[in-house]
């Protein structure tokens, strides 16, 4: 009854999330009619599917109770070590340049998993401590210097630029990270663990679930995914700079709470997290679509999420009264 | 777990956390009887910015000084107020600085100069009051002017042009786009059929520099050229006409690295750009500071002073009231040379 009361809380919550979307949509169609042009929708894909890889990462590390404020400096750290390994090597294949990239930021999330799990370092302190150990490694590795796009293979960029059954590489790469995702969540007893630690970290102890296991697991697997994110962020933009992707972890954790992701663990659904993070691509391609003044595009992107989040907090409320109610009569 | 060993972690991780700032922060021990002098560039990792201090250095050590190159993390006036104190604390001769804010910095520079410390600016200025002398690129003048007439030659005369930014408060790039509409409103009858439609920033950042070049590509389907005065906002802005196809269909122009821009200059994404040349600026800036220093020069119009390898320079007035010291004019990128500069910076 209690479970079908949330999952019901959380369809309504999705709905009307949805629905805020689909206003927003054509408020900006009547704007400017390119909006929903099939070409001008592809870009806002490709523009987000980073994102949306990252967000799945770090809906994990929230549902364990946990945050991540690292994983802009694991893009830029992957990411250069990729570009730079890409420009000595220019005939390493693409796939071997993800996997490394991807190896290398899953390093990253390791040690911060164990400084969480093994030492009890809170999360918001590991992190932001990882967060400059990392970026100040991309510094060292690249001595302060950019690797620019005529010193990337070809084959490299492709990553982000080919297509597979025409669809945009990023695209694909996303779909199957949610896929993935959604297995691993829902079908597996490990899954399903996560999100018994996150909801009651002390019950899920004594009923035999190993804790610091799976937040080692959790913060191993964001750091993967940044490591991924990083190499598809330099074959996107063809360019590696010290300072990629400062700040980018507020961005994701944004994206997570806008798709109804809670911030004290236990809830977190994908299909909320797909709606937060495109809900997020569309402002960030429609703000320069609707020609508002620059000085306000920052202070629109805040408004919409706590409007979301607002919203988020009465349908909450509303149903649990509702459920109060009921169970009164 | 026992609390010692916990708070044991702690402090480790703090000392993690604040480590990457000493290291790249810190000044190094000097001696204390050198003359030294300070150059403070907008953020760290930069590395047009690591030319101009490589330059300044050079210009410096040359004349048997020793330098002190400092830049903060993040491109905010806050940072480089607190690095012009902790300078003045060391007792530096002059500090050359290019400025994060045009105006904010007027105190903390203005103390400086109350201490006897020579101020100047190099490459982004910061207010005439705040400073003796500004060093600048080219004139900007110049550079907006030239940016419009390369746009005219790259559409054939006619169509819409418009202009992809940094920071809407960016003060280099808001003077050379004032000067880029002069340009455009001074000579109407040449550019009767160029129209300017909209003047987009993408923050320097790469994510948001190309949203704003799709942004204008869909909202202006007939675009002929975007200008880009910036080297993050240029290179994103050929790597979406790239991507796109629409190579011959949309010029790229404006101001940029040619080892980022290499790509797009062979590929015909941006038929020619500008620069001019960072070392240059630095070392520049380094005669300049110890030509003030010295009295050689005190920053009035009309002094002269001789700049190392770089010959003579003389002091004129600048746009913003104060006066500068010009390098010369920006640097034309095109196929024929980008291959011999792509590897120097």
């Amino acid at each position: 009854m209690a479970k079908r009361n949330i999952v019901l809380t959380e369809n309504l919550r999705e709905l009307g999330l949805l629905i805020f979307m689909v206003v927003i949509a054509v408020a900006i169609q009547l704007r400017n009619p390119a909006f929903l042009r099939l070409s001008n929708l592809n870009s806002l894909l490709t523009n987000t599917a980073i994102l949306g890889i990252l967000a799945v990462g770090m809906m994990l590390v929230l549902v364990t109770r946990g945050i991540d404020l690292s994983i802009g400096s694991t893009i830029a750290f992957s990411g250069m070590v990729t570009a730079l390994t890409v420009a000595g090597n220019p005939g390493l294949p693409p796939i071997a340049a993800i996997a490394l990239g991807t190896l290398v930021g899953m390093a990253v999330g390791m040690v911060i998993g164990v400084l969480v799990a093994r030492f009890d370092v809170l999360p918001i302190i590991a992190t932001l401590g990882m967060m400059n150990v990392v970026r100040g490694l991309t510094y060292v590795v690249s001595g302060g210097r950019w690797v620019s796009s005529y010193q990337m293979s070809n084959s490299f960029k492709g990553i982000a630029t080919g297509r597979t059954l025409g669809i945009n590489n990023l695209i694909v790469i996303a779909i199957a990270v949610y896929l993935v995702a959604a297995w691993f969540i829902n079908h597996t007893r490990t899954g399903r663990q996560i999100y018994a630690v996150g909801s009651n970290p002390e019950a899920a102890g004594i009923s035999g679930i190993p804790r610091r296991r799976l937040i080692f697991l959790v913060y191993s697997i964001m750091g993967g995914l940044a490591g991924l994110a990083g190499v598809l962020w330099v074959a996107k933009f063809a360019s590696a700079q010290g300072d990629t992707a400062v700040a980018y972890e507020l961005q994701v954790i944004a994206a997570c709470i806008l798709g109804g992701v809670s911030i004290t663990g236990g809830v977190g659904r994908l299909t909320g997290l797909l709606l937060g993070t495109i809900m997020f691509g569309i402002l960030a391609n429609a703000l320069p679509l609707i020609n508002v003044s620059p000085f306000w595009q920052m202070a629109i992107q805040g408004v919409v999420v706590l409007a979301a989040v607002l919203t988020n907090v009465m349908v909450r409320r509303n149903s649990e009264r509702n459920a109060l109610r009921r169970r009164a009569i | 777990m026992g609390t010692t060993k916990k708070s044991i972690i702690m402090i480790l991780v703090l000392i993690m956390a604040f480590a990457p700032l000493a290291l790249f922060a810190g000044g190094r021990s000097e001696a204390a009887d050198a003359e030294r002098h300070a150059f403070i560039f907008k953020n760290t990792g930069n590395p047009y910015g690591e030319k101009q201090m490589e330059g300044f250095a050079e210009g410096i050590r040359e004349q048997g000084f020793e330098e002190i190159l400092r830049a903060p993390d993040q491109p905010t006036a806050e940072a480089q107020i607190q690095i012009i104190e902790q300078l003045m604390a060391q007792r530096v001769k002059s500090i050359s600085i290019t400025g994060n804010d045009f105006d904010a910095l007027q105190p903390a520079l203005t103390r400086a100069m109350d201490q006897g410390i020579t101020v100047l600016s190099a490459d982004s200025a910061v207010n005439p009051a705040s400073r003796q002398v500004h060093v600048n690129q080219a004139d900007s003048e110049m550079i907006g002017r030239t940016l419009i007439q390369a746009a005219y030659d790259m559409a054939d005369g006619a169509g819409e042009i418009a202009i992809l930014s940094a920071t809407s408060q960016a003060s280099n790039q808001n003077l050379w786009i004032e000067w880029m509409q002069k340009e455009l409103a001074e000579n109407p009858s040449k550019y009767a059929d160029l129209e300017l439609v909209r003047i987009a920033y993408g923050d320097d950042l790469r994510d948001k520099s190309v949203s704003e070049t799709e942004g204008l590509l869909q909202s202006f389907p007939d675009l002929k050229v975007i200008i880009a005065p910036t080297t993050v906002g240029i290179a994103a802005a050929g790597r979406v006409i790239t991507d796109r196809g629409l190579i011959g269909e949309v010029h790229v122009t404006g101001l940029g690295l040619p080892s980022e821009m290499a790509e797009y200059i062979e590929n015909g994404a941006c038929p020619y750009m500008f620069l001019w040349n960072p070392i240059d600026v630095g070392y520049l800036t380094a005669y300049a500071a110890t030509a003030l220093m010295n009295g050689d020069i005190t920053g009035a119009a009309g002094d002269t002073f001789s700049a190392g390898r770089l010959g003579n320079f003389e002091v004129v007035p600048a746009g913003d009231g104060g006066t500068e010291i010009l390098l010369g004019a920006p640097f034309k990128f095109e196929p024929s040379n980008i291959d011999e500069w792509k590897d120097v910076y």
